[in-house]
């Protein structure tokens, strides 16, 4: 049983314990611990169940490669699942759940699928949830949906905050081991802007856990002067608990700084996302073990070698009383001797190397320890905690020749570089036989813009395993990247660390050599999706030979972890089961992040009412005060209508549009887009943009005008004034301010880069009120200091002065027929224009109407509306728009595409007018007119669509309007629009002006 | 005077000190900045010289940043915005260019403190560091979702500048960026 050990523990206070809870049972560790080492200091080894047979499992790991000790930790608004108990640190209240275990973890029902699992084998799904077809979405899909998934999804809105940081530097070191740290110190010398990330809490790495020592003093005491110097550099910066999550093309990082997980109580953002310029990327990561493949390495209590020391030497807690080390290599065997070190016993060191003669192995056999060599695992013994090992010939087939028992198997196959950074932006990976693993390829880099790598890797991640080369390389590389980053280098200072020689590495993929079948069901290689040394022959068999196909078959290495442990040994298999050699198969792809980031820190600020920025004109509070009812008009917001206390959104309309047509309404239309083009060449200009003329316009008049794509279809449209000679402002759709804006600058920088025009999007600068109805023209009047009669200020003309001392140029525009000023005033008065308008109209019975009034009165008149009329299909000859294409003129963006003949074709969709032949039916939106045939395909044949229907209260009928086949020539038809509930709707084609075809209410 | 900016006199006190500026004079000027009438008129309204790429200068009655290779934003005193167009008009004469008061379209923020640099950082991804961005220049750039520009005045006070009918939103977003504890300790 694990256990907390008497002494020892280079990074836990024992002076302060911490309180937290797992499973609802109260637990303590200590300040320091990781929630795995707390656990397994009480004695917890069990800690989760399997993704697909939901076998015990407990921790095996004791970084970011654990792939089964996860966790659900925090309860509602900060609850998070699949946290690595590893990379968890307690901290007093911390809840922990364990996951995918129903009723319990001790007793699990989902455990049913061990025993089944001679019927799970790879590709299980694909195999067997195939036929009958009708059975995937009544059967099949609810059994996995159940069945899937690892943890349970946050049901609380988080509560905690998140944000992002851009910072700039010269090298970004990934990575706080003596490596990194070392690394750190030369590019810092250089005067380089250095930023170091460390994903844990604490400097130094393994070092100090393997008894390197650095300059003749031990690594620890080394990294804390190294840390020291480097706090002192006001160009180096250091971050802890800060993960180098992805590296991406141009020099661009992304760092997860955990602020707050450890203690919720500091507040501030929970986590940040730094977003990382830099021109060197220096990733210093370091290694992973590699678990071995034998049967049972999944029972808890089968660990990692170096995780059994870790917990040992940083946390002082035993991982067992009796430990088993099965290994390939020299390094394991730190572990044995660790463990006799702290008083407890090693039943035995299983070598499978056929001799093992290296100072470490020397050392162990010194202290007494059994040393077999040539020997292998068989099986382990043992379900919910190891037992015993049945040990055999590692070149056998695994028939067991003696049982020993223990309580702890520590395994090391072998160290695998963490090459992840290095390889997300495509640096390329040698295979190194001697070593037994993928090593970064220097000479293959990822490539910046310059050619050159802009990703540098050093140290063990680099394949330098031992503490002295590693060193001296990281040494190199720091001063590489400092170079490479514009700085020079200082005077080298030596730097020599020093660590136990080993000897060399035997590469063993499976344990024993020849397992016979049985044992490879119950050998895992993905713990986290049970995917085991027989799923992966088993593809190869079924013809799967590449490594990418494999994995998304077996799964192997498609869970949390992303295979940082399973994905060597199963590829190895695989090569194994194709007679092929590893490099041949390759390794899948590396991609970002390395470790699972959380969705808060992707996400930022931009949640609650940071989520999306609103555009707000001056009224927006007024009309937020006074009944505005919101729809979204591209970014903004504007009122649908206003609503008087108790009235519904329907009879507000209607009350809008009889005051406005029978009184006088107040608009807010500030969200028009307003562009100011001057130049020489503005009159020229535009009449490219519009297809209509616009350099004949006059000083002081207005024109309404049409803005086709290059492909002739209509996008755009508002009415154009003429300020001086050389200056028009061009009014544009509320959503069209930007596009057009965009949209004009794009043909005068690239097409007609010589043209002298100037453009400005002007639209915030003003807020544009319409007074509108009959009654219009004597709120202005009373408000005074400007004239505005009809002989002063004609239809489509506009002036400039004050009105009411407010500096003001009102337009003679009108888009709902009736008698209408648009006054356009400084966006600083908007407000105080709105309230004398208010004021003073309200003798005359003036009250504010929104977008919905609005859209009746422009329909009654027959008025277009883009997004209503059009949607990026029609071309102004749909809508009857002859008039507003020049003929004059040579081009306009459009006039060629419109001359195609599909453009031209008769039969194209026209406008018409439709009036309900039962005045009190209103046509549904977006219905289709059908003539009563029916298509070969079986549907109704459809002759034509409504664009815009309404309720018109001025005529008390529906009215609409829509694109008919040959529709203008059948005035008078009679038309069926079916209905989505089964009715018929009849309407009679007519002339879309309803109201005043003669403009005699605006002409006034 | 009855002008109201879009920020309403709002303020935030947390790591850096935000506050609505008020209203100021802005002018978008258009034109061929190497020429001398360009220099000529600039100095004209407000007393400063033609700034360099991404550099603002300032002078007696204002100021002046660099937008773009052809475009410059001239800040004066929020009343002689219209003056200032007219005599920019009047110097560059026939000379193709464009100015227009855009004083109304915008919101400006005051900041202050020792950490501006830290907050603008979590939302804009220039190069915040006072090598790159020091006193005397001007970033056009965003803040999370929207466009924004600012500037320096001196090591502990900066100015910001983004579209009225989102000061609102920037104002939030500052807020939210400088409550206290969110310390980044960066620059």
């Amino acid at each position: 049983m694990s256990t907390r050990l008497a002494t020892g523990g280079r990074l836990i206070n024992r002076a302060r314990s911490v309180e937290f809870s797992f499973d609802g049972k109260r637990l303590s560790g200590y300040e320091g611990d990781t929630l795995a080492s707390a656990l397994l200091a009480n004695g917890e080894t069990l800690v989760g169940r399997s993704f697909k047979y939901h076998r015990p499992r407990g921790i095996i790991a004791s970084g970011p490669e654990e792939p089964n000790a996860l966790v659900g930790t925090g309860e509602g608004g900060t609850f998070e699942p699949n946290q690595r108990a590893t990379t968890t640190e307690v901290f007093n209240g911390l809840t922990a759940q364990s996951q995918n275990a129903w009723p319990s973890l001790a007793f699990d029902i989902g455990g049913v699928n061990r025993i089944m699992s001679r019927v799970f084998p790879a590709g299980f799904y694909y195999k067997t949830f195939m036929y009958p077809r009708f059975a995937w979405k009544h059967v099949f899909e609810p059994f996995i949906r159940k069945a899937a998934g690892l943890g349970a999804a946050p049901t609380g809105k988080d509560v905690d905050k998140y944000e992002y940081f851009y910072a700039h530097v010269d090298v970004l070191i990934v990575g706080g081991g003596t490596a990194g740290l070392a690394a750190a110190l030369e590019a810092g010398r250089s005067g380089a802007k250095v930023l170091v990330l460390e994903q844990t809490n604490t400097w130094g790495g393994r070092a100090p856990v393997d008894g390197v020592e650095i300059n003749g003093v031990s690594a620890e005491d080394w990294t804390t002067d190294a840390v020291s110097e480097l706090s002192n550099m006001d160009n180096v910066t250091l971050r802890t608990r800060t993960m180098g999550a992805g590296v991406y093309d141009h020099g661009w990082a992304t760092g997860y700084e955990r602020l707050t997980d450890h203690a919720p109580e500091i507040g501030g953002p929970r986590h940040r996302l730094w977003r990382i310029r830099a021109k060197r990327i220096v990733t210093m990561t370091g290694a992973i073990e590699r678990p071995l493949s034998f049967a049972g390495n999944d029972v808890p209590g089968v660990m990692l070698a170096g995780a059994v020391r870790d917990y040992a030497t940083n946390y002082g807690t035993s991982c067992g009383d009796v430990m088993v080390v099965a290994t390939n290599n020299d390094d394991a065997y730190r572990t044995a001797i660790a463990q006799v070190q702290a008083g407890l016993s090693v039943a035995a060191i299983l070598d499978a190397r056929a001799s093992a003669d290296g100072a470490l192995v020397a050392q162990a056999r010194e202290m007494g320890i059994r040393v077999e060599t040539g020997a292998a695992i068989s099986k382990v013994k043992g379900s919910k905690f190891v037992t015993g090992v049945a040990i055999c010939a590692q070149a056998g087939e695994g028939t067991p020749t003696e049982e020993i028992k223990c309580d702890v198997v520590a395994m090391s196959g072998g160290w695998s570089p963490i090459v992840h950074l290095w390889s997300h932006c495509g640096g390329k990976l040698n295979w190194d036989a001697d070593q037994a693993m993928f090593r970064p390829d220097p000479a293959r880099p990822p490539l910046g813009d310059d050619g050159k790598g802009f990703v540098i890797v050093g140290g063990t991640a680099n394949g330098y395993l031992d503490a002295a080369s590693a060193m001296k390389d990281a040494i190199a590389q720091g001063r590489k990247a400092a170079k490479e980053a514009g700085h020079k280098p200082a005077a080298a200072k030596a730097v020599k660390a020093v660590s136990v020689a080993e000897s060399a590495i035997e590469p063993i993929w499976q344990m024993p050599q020849g397992m016979s079948t049985k044992l490879q069901t119950k050998t895992f290689l993905d713990y986290q999706n049970d995917v085991k040394v027989s799923d992966v022959r088993l593809a190869a068999r079924e013809g799967y030979e590449s490594v990418e196909h494999t994995k998304r078959y077996t799964t192997l290495g498609m869970a949390t972890d992303q295979g940082k442990l399973s994905n060597i040994n199963g590829l190895a298999i695989l090569a194994d089961s194709l007679n092929a050699e590893i490099p041949q198969v390759g390794t899948t792809t590396f991609r970002p992040p390395y470790h699972p980031i959380s969705m808060g820190a992707i996400a930022g600020d931009a949640r609650g009412d940071l989520f999306k920025p609103i555009r707000k004109t001056p009224m927006h509070e007024w009309i937020e005060n006074n009944g505005g009812f919101f729809e979204p008009v591209a970014d903004w917001r504007r009122p649908y209508c206003y609503q008087a206390e108790g009235e519904s959104v329907k009879d507000a309309v209607n009350r809008e549009i009889i005051n406005t047509r029978t009184n006088v309404g107040l608009l807010d239309a500030s969200t028009l887009g307003k562009i100011i083009v001057k130049g020489p060449d503005a009159g020229k200009f535009l009449d490219m943009m519009y297809t209509n003329m616009m350099s004949t316009l006059k000083v002081g008049r207005c024109r309404y005008g049409l803005m086709c794509t290059e492909n002739g279809f209509l996008f755009d449209d508002g009415v154009v004034a003429r300020l001086d000679d050389e200056t028009f402002l061009c009014h544009t759709t509320s959503g069209g301010s930007d596009r057009i804006h965009a949209w004009m600058e794009e043909w005068l920088q690239t097409e007609w880069w010589d043209w002298k025009v100037y453009t400005a999007n002007v639209t915030e600068q003003y807020a544009q009120i319409a007074v509108v109805g009959p009654n219009a023209r004597k709120v202005l009047e009373k408000l005074g200091s400007m004239d505005v009669s009809a002989e002063a200020l004609p239809f489509m003309a506009f002036k400039e002065g004050e009105i009411g001392g407010i500096k003001a140029r009102p337009f003679r525009i009108s888009f709902s027929g009736e008698l209408s000023y648009e006054i356009a005033v400084p966006a600083s008065d908007g407000q105080a224009f709105w309230d004398m308008c208010m004021e003073a109209g309200a003798e005359f019975g003036i009250q504010p109407y929104g977008t919905e009034c609005l859209h009746v009165m422009r329909a009654e008149k027959g008025f277009i509306m883009i997004g209503d009329e059009t949607d990026g299909t029609v071309i102004p000859q749909d809508l009857n728009m002859q008039w507003a294409l020049s003929k004059k003129k040579d081009d306009y963006l459009g006039k060629r595409a419109q001359q195609r003949s599909h453009m031209a074709d008769p039969s194209r969709w026209k406008l018409v007018g439709l009036k309900t032949v039962t005045p009190s039916d209103v046509i549904p939106d977006g219905a289709y007119a059908t003539d009563g045939t029916i298509r070969d395909n079986g549907v109704k044949h459809m002759i034509g669509r409504v664009t815009s229907t309404y309720y018109s209260p001025t005529l008390d009928r529906g009215i609409a309007m829509g694109l008919v086949e040959f529709g203008p020539d059948r005035m008078g038809e009679i038309i069926d629009f079916p209905t989505l509930d089964g009715k018929m709707i009849k309407a009679e084609i007519c002339d879309p002006v309803f109201l005043d075809p003669e403009g005699e209410r605006q002409n006034v | 005077m009855s002008s109201v900016t879009a920020l309403n006199g709002a303020t935030s006190n947390g790591i850096i000190n935000v506050a609505d500026a008020g209203l100021m004079g802005m002018i978008t000027l258009r034109g061929d900045l190497a020429s001398a009438g360009m220099a000529k008129a600039v100095k004209a309204a407000t007393g400063a010289v033609m700034p360099a790429m991404r550099q603002i200068t300032t002078g007696k009655s204002g100021a002046a940043a660099w937008m773009s290779s052809d475009e410059l934003l001239l800040m004066v005193d929020y009343a002689d915005a219209d003056v200032a167009v007219a005599k920019i008009s009047k110097s560059l004469g026939a000379a193709h260019h464009l100015a227009v008061n855009v004083s109304d379209a915008r919101a400006v923020f005051n900041l202050s403190g020792d950490q501006i640099r830290d907050v603008l950082a979590k939302g804009s991804p220039a190069d915040m560091s006072n090598d790159a961005f020091p006193i005397g220049e001007v970033r056009r750039t965003r803040i999370g979702q929207l466009a924004v520009a600012f500037w320096f005045t001196d090591a502990q006070n900066a100015k910001l500048v983004c579209f009225r009918s989102v000061g609102g939103h920037i104002m939030r977003w500052l807020e939210n960026a400088s409550e206290i504890g969110s310390e980044v300790g960066f620059h």
